[in-house]
């Protein structure tokens, strides 16, 4: 089982899945930053796999995956950011009473 | 005392149960990070899926990924992000509903998804090898720092601009820096 790609990119998929369901359902904004934590989580456990499976992708899909990590830092230290200027106009983490633009 | 071939009850190799309790792990810890009420536990669920991850990679024999899997996402963003919630939550405004009202569709389509990935992924011939290959840490920093020079670079311009941009969205409007 641990000697398939296919089992490390089924694990791979329902992590996504489950990445989606949280970014899609959850009404914190800091929630739905840690869904998509674990979206990229699962996109680069995938890489990896595919890394140690496949030959000709040996090294470089180490080194993407290392590129993956440093813009996903990058993406949470600028979301994060933003959530708290918003929260500190608004007084709220909640993503749908950011409302003020609706007609 | 040296350690057996198999797991002795089971008659699986260790690779086989060590990867079926961490993926279990990830998957549990998961789904907990997306379904508990309180905001703090659903950040150190987190930290556990990123920790049974970690252990996913050197599975596959990448350590380096392993290290930096720790590095990074348990030590800087795990700890970001908990920060962030006790800088935003309010202490007494209890959260009544933790999901939208699009939480059922959202579940639905989140199910179907994982589906449809799963089969994709078992149905298509990926021409994979049947024993994984390790990425040994030597090889690995030759290619990072010669054939893969000029994303490094890119990316550690792309950190300082977060960094900078990071401190311009959070820091206090109306006072000096």
């Amino acid at each position: 089982m641990s000697q398939s790609l296919d089992a490390y990119l089924v694990v791979s998929g329902i992590l996504f899945a489950i990445g989606t369901f949280g970014f899609l359902a959850r009404r914190n904004a800091i929630s739905m930053l840690m869904s998509i934590e674990l979206m990229l989580n699962a996109v680069n456990l995938s890489i990896v796999a595919f890394g140690a499976f496949i030959p000709a992708l040996n090294g470089t899909a180490s080194v993407i995956a290392l590129m993956v990590m440093a813009v996903a830092a990058a993406e949470a230290t600028v979301g994060l950011a933003i959530v708290m200027a918003i929260y500190r106009n608004r007084r709220t983490p909640l993503v749908d009473e950011y409302d003020s633009m609706r007609q | 005392m040296p350690i057996p071939d198999t797991v002795p009850i089971l008659g699986a190799s260790w690779n086989d149960v060590l990867f079926a309790v961490l993926a279990a792990v990830l998957l549990g810890s998961a789904l907990l990070v997306v379904t508990l009420r309180d905001i703090i536990r659903c950040g150190l669920a987190l930290i556990v899926a990123f920790g049974s991850l970690a252990g996913i990679y050197v599975l596959l024999g990448a350590p380096l990924v392993a290290a930096a899997q720790v590095l990074v996402y348990i030590g800087a963003i795990a700890v970001l992000i908990l920060f962030a919630v006790m800088l935003t939550q309010a202490k007494n405004a209890p959260v009544r509903l933790v999901f939208q009202a699009q939480a059922l569709p959202a579940a639905i389509a989140a199910i179907v998804l994982a589906v449809m990935i799963a089969l994709t992924a078992s149905a298509t011939d990926w021409g994979a090898v049947t024993k994984q290959i390790a990425t040994g840490t030597d090889a690995l920093a030759r290619l990072l720092f010669t054939s893969y020079i000029l994303p490094f670079e890119i990316v550690s311009v792309l950190l300082l601009m977060a960094v900078v941009g990071g401190i311009f969205l959070a820091r206090r409007e109306g006072r000096d820096a």
